[in-house]
């Protein structure tokens, strides 16, 4: 079975090392070595992160017990975690100040 | 039986440096005579140009940073003899190059191509001043040194998830042994802090340093965020995404990794040498060819090199070692990849037993031993990291 690496226990995300399809079953292992199955509901190449828990929109996604980004979509177990449903919060030029305040507002919000 | 602490054979310069390369490097002292250099690298033994693409028609501060560049590989102990190529029009301060780098006691020569009547011209006396040098130092015998002699560069290029979990925590492992040996390590990619810095800075000396690493990254920050658009595919690159790395931060805090764990002694600017041994910080981009060059110029005698997705690039005075996370790309790319790390990833190997062949593979080639890039001269990847416009 294909191994889904959970590097932190805050993490809501799992790291694939091989491709799997849509409808497979992975074994999630954290850093204890504890693992447990997990169905994956998309495709997922390679190196790419699976949801392990539900994340709300303007969540944040967390992978190495720190925060990556926040997700743009709600995000559910078992789907493909990517570009498609992260937004990073740095390098933003795209962004005024008004909504970075607002963004990082929010995610101390939601880390208490 | 004791055993015995790790060691190098060298090349001992006059300031007590130490090479573990002997090479002529052959100068431009602007971007104008890069074609004089590689006529006459292509000619000779022993010779590398340091081939960039600066020196003319840029704000005063940028120029100052490529005199002071070029000294520094001048001065880089992998250096034993310099030859200057100017055109005779140049904004670097080729008089300062050509003063400083002779107080080194290292032989230094100079040639004027406007002076000399062209490019042939030069070509020709170049050759026949490469030819005076190299045999000045082709003799030189190696000496055994300790680690307090030894500064390694750290780099990671092409990332993808297994950077971050595999081949940076085995650069990681290695310095940690650096410095904890009494060697230096210099570590950059400021872009690559972003989202990471609040780890380094628990890491930091004391408080000036901690204070230092925040302005570097929000410097860094700022100078791509006044573009006005997302930096990413930009940072993260688009073979870092289609890597599964999702956002800057998650790349940096992959990246990060690769410095270990001990205490960072300072931040350095682009231009400096570390003032200390110990880990230190160099404030430099995330792109190859200019962090490469700022290791460099750093004194340092070889890079250690993470990747993923599979970089090739190679520095022209500083072998550099592939060291490989992701285990398809080192089978696919086994001609670049010195080290597969790719077996921490798949469980047959740990992150000890490839820290351990990776110290020692750099150990050999410190004492000669040559990395596959260089094997294949795979070593023009460089250019000086500028903040002003070509004005």
């Amino acid at each position: 079975m294909v191994k889904a690496i959970k590097l932190h226990d805050s993490d809501n995300v799992a790291s694939v090392f091989d491709s799997v399809s849509a409808g497979a079953t992975v074994q999630v292992i954290d850093k204890k070595g504890a693992s447990y199955e997990l169905k994956v509901h998309q495709d997922i190449p390679y190196g790419h992160k699976v949801a392990i828990a539900e994340v709300a929109v303007g969540e944040q996604v967390n992978k190495y017990g720190e925060e990556i980004g926040i997700a743009s979509v709600p995000i559910h177990v078992g789907e493909h975690v990517h570009v498609h449903n992260i937004e990073s919060i740095r390098g933003r030029g795209d962004w005024d100040e008004s909504q970075s305040e607002k963004v990082k507002a929010g995610i101390r919000k939601e880390a208490k | 039986m004791v055993k015995k602490q790790p060691a190098f054979f060298g090349y001992m310069r006059n300031d007590g440096s130490v090479g573990v390369r002997n090479y002529v490097a052959i100068l431009p002292s602007v971007v104008c005579v890069n074609e004089v250099v590689e006529a006459i690298v292509a000619n000779t033994v022993m010779t590398q140009g340091i081939i960039h693409h600066q020196g003319c028609c840029q704000t005063p501060p940028d120029l100052e940073r490529v005199t002071e560049c070029l000294i520094k590989i001048g001065q880089n102990p992998n250096v034993g003899a310099i030859l200057i190529v100017s055109l005779g029009c140049e904004g670097v301060d080729t008089d300062r190059l050509e003063l400083t780098l002779r107080e080194t006691g290292k032989p230094v020569e100079r040639i004027n191509v406007q002076e000399l009547g062209g490019t042939s011209a030069a070509i020709q006396a170049g050759l026949d001043k490469a030819q005076r040098l190299i045999r000045l130092i082709a003799g030189q015998q190696r000496v055994e040194v300790d680690m307090s002699h030894f500064t390694m560069g750290i780099k990671c290029g092409a990332s993808d998830t297994t950077s971050g979990i595999a081949s940076n925590p085995v650069i990681g492992y290695v310095a940690d042994k650096v410095v904890d040996l009494g060697g230096t390590v210099i570590f950059g990619e400021t872009t690559e802090f972003i989202g990471a810095e609040h780890i380094l800075q628990r890491r930091a000396k004391n408080a000036a340093v901690a204070s230092d690493i925040k302005r570097i990254v929000i410097e860094m920050e700022n100078r791509a965020k006044a573009i006005g658009v997302d930096m990413r595919k930009g940072q993260p690159t688009p073979g870092n995404i289609k890597g599964g790395l999702s956002t800057i931060e998650e790349k940096s805090l992959g990246a990060i990794v690769k410095s270990g764990t001990k205490t960072i002694q300072g931040v350095i600017d682009y231009t400096e040498v570390p003032k200390g041994k110990g880990l230190w910080i160099k404030d430099s981009p995330g792109r190859e060819i200019e962090l490469m060059s700022g290791m460099a110029v750093g004194g340092a005698q070889v890079i250690l090199f993470s990747t993923g997705r599979g970089a090739p690039q190679g520095f022209p005075v500083v072998p550099v070692i592939k060291i490989c996370g992701n285990p398809l790309t080192y089978e696919r790319m086994i001609h670049d990849m010195d080290v597969n790390a790719g077996l921490i990833t798949t469980g047959e190997r740990s992150l000890e037993e490839i820290g351990e062949e990776t110290f020692e593979m750099m150990l050999r080639v410190a004492n000669g031993e040559v990395t596959k890039g260089e094997a294949i001269k795979y070593s023009k990847s460089m250019d000086f990291y500028m903040l002003g416009p070509v004005i």
